[in-house]
């Protein structure tokens, strides 16, 4: 429960932070952290427009998209605390009820038949086709590591032994932080700024949305991200107590937000054919942690 | 000797131009003329003279500084074509059969321009462009504008795509004509025309004005003090900084290099506003005149500005620095959009898109106009011909207009009095006026009637030839670079649609 409430208020300001890190980089002013918070209580209060071509998976698929984040957000856990939702194998439902999301929001991007849309959405299913497999790998390693497949027990029970295991941490920190930008389209995979509707993943799929929809659709964005530092955050947690983990958990969450305000002001942008084969190194780089998971448990002696 | 060869901005009479039949013309331009090391066509162009149509071909010579001028007159028929021969013909003749209905029988690429006002089939639409077409069930066609989603102006982009490459792209344009062309012939009164030339392109307010000062000054005979030649110079230098830098920003933020684009973009800034400490327009507009300025530039002026170019190169080569040495910007840059040697001659591109490709056209060097012969102006090259090459000269050709401004500074001539007696142009004469303006070489050409009065006036803007450069240059690659190739040519649609 209060991994979920942390997450949603987390998610209130991550844009926020973000802009202002871009902001304050580029010497510019810049908007409030609250400006995005303000954006989105203006598209909410306002209807949305549909277009003639579209169906009505046009109109069910945001309220989807948004709920199936909103489900994936109940099972992340704070360290020894669960989530809402705690099972055997959560971290699958966590995959595939993000996957059932995109699906829809694939499908919508579909149906309204626009040829930049049907360009995006393929984009986008390949990209997160992509980063599939870092992820399983990952969370399969540390299944194996600790022997459990549930969130909360895995990270409950990974703990700092070995000097290995600190090398695990860093890789894995650096696979979920690469797979939260792919997964919200941000830099270098995706530019969430840019005017250019050929260039553009996920701004594109969205070009037909308005109003309320686009609201809850650009709100799943920082609701994402939060929910990726959330699942970050649990990695450096173990079984401190709340006094320790609530503290670690907004700390991580902060300067995983000015992370990527960094990334996003210093660098441009991959060119398009490079983002598959530089998402497909994180699948090695997971193939890495579970090598040194293997280590750990004397595999090789 | 069938065609009469004339200097930049020089004033011949009309009867001057040697008249042929239509097959000695074709044989000249084409087989001779721009055979030649050095010569590019700058204008080829009809008008109505006593029910026949004169064309009109000037074919620049780089190597002898000079412009060939010849002449035929037709009747409405069908003709052979330039373009068969030399595809560097191929924009110019569409625009004959446009605007006269002259139907070439061996055109490879007969499509409408820009659907003028006066074009000679009123019954044809721009809505009903014929886009090239192929029938493939791999194949996908992706239609961009003409509204845009930033803040560019309305033009169509149809690209045939395999999946994420581009196979061809094919460009149109129409949406921004006025019909500056008949304007010019409708407003006589100096003003009007002196403001007409300034909204030719709106980037471009220096070159486009510069060019109808310069012809208009020579179709009076009137002489340019050297003060004013200077200042003009240091105007169309600074118009090149303000607008490269400008590009500069906006190809960082094409390719989401936030700091470049916001470096890049406040060092612009100054420059226009510049611009507006000198004549209340940050775009420079009401800075030209034919034979006058009301805007003198003062020692204050040169004062204010040596100081802000040694700040503006400071943070300029900073931050220069840093975008050419960053691994993902280059990524992005390198490679991508390539327009090779051969295709820039073959479709004969001018200015900044030529030198891109290793093309040495630079009006300042070949035809040299103001103070440019003082300043011994050598044109940069770069020869890759990609999206890197044209950054990168950008960048160096801000250096050079530095240098050159300091230069004239340094040498300034002291402020000279204006004739204010009204300029009357000669009669039944004919000017071509070549400036190198940021984008490339702008023409214009007048021509005046027995009691002075302007019957035809061209103008050629360098978006004209290299727009189809960018059609050529997309081709394999990926549809999510075109934006960052079109923005590397910036090239400008009201300029090609007048």
């Amino acid at each position: 429960m209060i991994s979920f409430i942390l997450i949603i208020l987390m998610s209130l300001i991550f844009t926020g932070i973000v802009i202002r890190t871009k902001s304050i980089t580029s010497g510019r002013k810049g908007p409030g952290i609250f400006q995005p918070l303000k954006d989105l209580a203006r598209l909410f209060k306002k209807g949305s427009v549909y277009s003639q071509t579209t169906s009505f998976i046009f109109q069910l698929a945001p309220s989807v998209y948004l709920a199936s984040i909103l489900m994936a957000v109940l099972v992340i856990p704070l360290g020894q605390y669960k989530g809402i939702l705690s099972f055997e194998g959560d971290f699958v439902f966590f995959a595939y009820v993000l996957g059932a999301g995109k699906f829809f929001s694939i499908l919508s991007a579909m149906d309204t038949g626009s040829s930049f849309e049907g360009m995006g959405a393929s984009r986008e299913a390949l990209f997160s086709m992509f980063a599939e497999p870092a992820f399983f790998l990952l969370m399969g390693s540390f299944a194996l590591l600790t022997g459990y497949t549930s969130f909360q027990q895995i990270f409950h029970s990974l703990h700092f032994g070995s000097s290995v295991s600190y090398v695990l941490m860093v890789l894995a920190t650096y696979v979920l932080v690469m797979i939260a930008l792919i997964e919200n389209s941000r830099m270098p995979i995706d530019d969430p700024k840019t005017h250019l509707e050929l260039t553009m993943v996920h701004e594109v799929m969205v070009l037909d949305n308005s109003g309320f929809d686009l609201g809850m659709i650009l709100y799943g964005t920082p609701l994402k991200l939060a929910m990726y530092g959330g699942l970050i955050a649990n990695l450096f947690m173990g079984d401190f107590p709340l006094v320790l983990t609530i503290p670690i958990f907004l700390g991580l969450q902060i300067a995983f937000a000015v992370t990527v305000g960094i990334i996003e002001s210093f660098m441009a942008r991959f060119r398009m054919n490079h983002n598959a084969q530089y998402i497909l190194t994180l699948s090695s780089v997971s193939l890495l942690i579970l090598l040194g998971v293997l280590l750990i448990l004397g595999q090789f002696n | 000797m069938n065609f009469i060869s004339v200097r930049n901005h020089q004033t011949i009479p009309l009867s001057g131009i040697p008249m042929l039949d239509y097959d000695s013309f074709l044989e000249l331009n084409v087989f001779n003329l721009i055979r030649e090391k050095g010569a590019h066509c700058v204008n080829y162009f009809g008008f109505r003279l006593d029910g026949l149509i004169r064309l009109v071909c000037c074919i620049a010579n780089d190597e002898s500084h000079s412009i060939q001028v010849s002449s035929s007159a037709v009747p409405r028929m069908a003709l052979p074509s330039f373009s068969k021969h030399n595809l560097v013909f191929e924009k110019f003749e569409r625009e004959i059969h446009e605007n006269f209905g002259i139907a070439y029988t061996d055109h490879p690429w007969l499509k409408p321009v820009r659907f003028p006002f006066n074009r000679f089939d009123p019954g044809s639409r721009i809505a009903d462009y014929p886009f090239f077409k192929v029938d493939s069930e791999e194949l996908h066609e992706v239609g961009v504008g003409p509204i845009h989603a930033g803040i560019i102006e309305p033009g169509h982009f149809r690209f045939i795509c395999n999946g994420e490459q581009i196979v061809h792209l094919e460009i149109q344009l129409g949406y921004q004509h006025r019909g500056v062309e008949s304007l010019f012939l409708e407003k006589n009164k100096l003003l009007q025309r002196c403001t007409l030339a300034e909204n030719i392109a709106g980037d471009s307010v220096v070159g486009h004005s510069l060019a109808f000062a310069h012809l208009w000054e020579s179709l009076c005979k009137h002489q340019t003090g050297d003060h004013l030649k200077m200042a003009r110079t240091i105007a169309l230098e600074l118009e090149r900084i303000a607008i490269h830098t400008g590009d500069l920003s906006a190809m960082c933020t094409d390719v989401a290099y936030q700091l470049g684009s916001a470096v890049f973009g406040r060092l612009r800034t100054p420059v226009i506003n510049f611009f507006q400490k000198w004549c209340g327009n940050r775009l420079a507009k009401g800075l030209i005149r034919p034979g006058k300025s009301h805007f003198p530039f003062t020692r204050d002026l040169a004062i204010g500005l040596m100081d802000f170019l040694d700040e503006y190169e400071n943070d300029f080569e900073d931050i220069s620095k840093e975008l050419f040495s960053l691994p993902s910007a280059l990524a992005r840059f390198e490679k991508t959009g390539v327009l090779t040697t051969g295709q820039a001659l073959a479709i004969g591109t001018v200015g900044l898109s030529a030198r891109m490709s290793g093309v040495s056209r630079d009006i300042r060097a070949s035809h040299p106009h103001d103070a440019y012969e003082a300043l011994d102006h050598q044109p940069v090259l770069k020869t890759h011909g990609d999206v890197y090459a044209r950054a990168r000269l950008r960048k160096k050709e801000i250096n050079q207009s530095i240098n050159h401004i300091r230069h004239l500074i340094k040498i300034l001539a002291a402020p000279e009095v204006y004739d204010q007696n009204p300029l009357k142009p000669a009669p039944d004469s004919f000017c071509v006026s070549l400036v190198e303006g940021w984008r490339g070489e702008i023409c214009h050409c007048a021509i005046t009637d027995g009691k002075g009065e302007l019957i035809h006036y061209k103008i050629k803007d360098p978006s004209f030839h290299n727009w189809l450069g960018l059609a050529l240059a997309v081709r394999n690659n990926e549809i999510s670079d075109f934006p960052i190739a079109n923005k590397s040519f910036d090239l400008s649609y009201c300029g090609h649609d007048l």
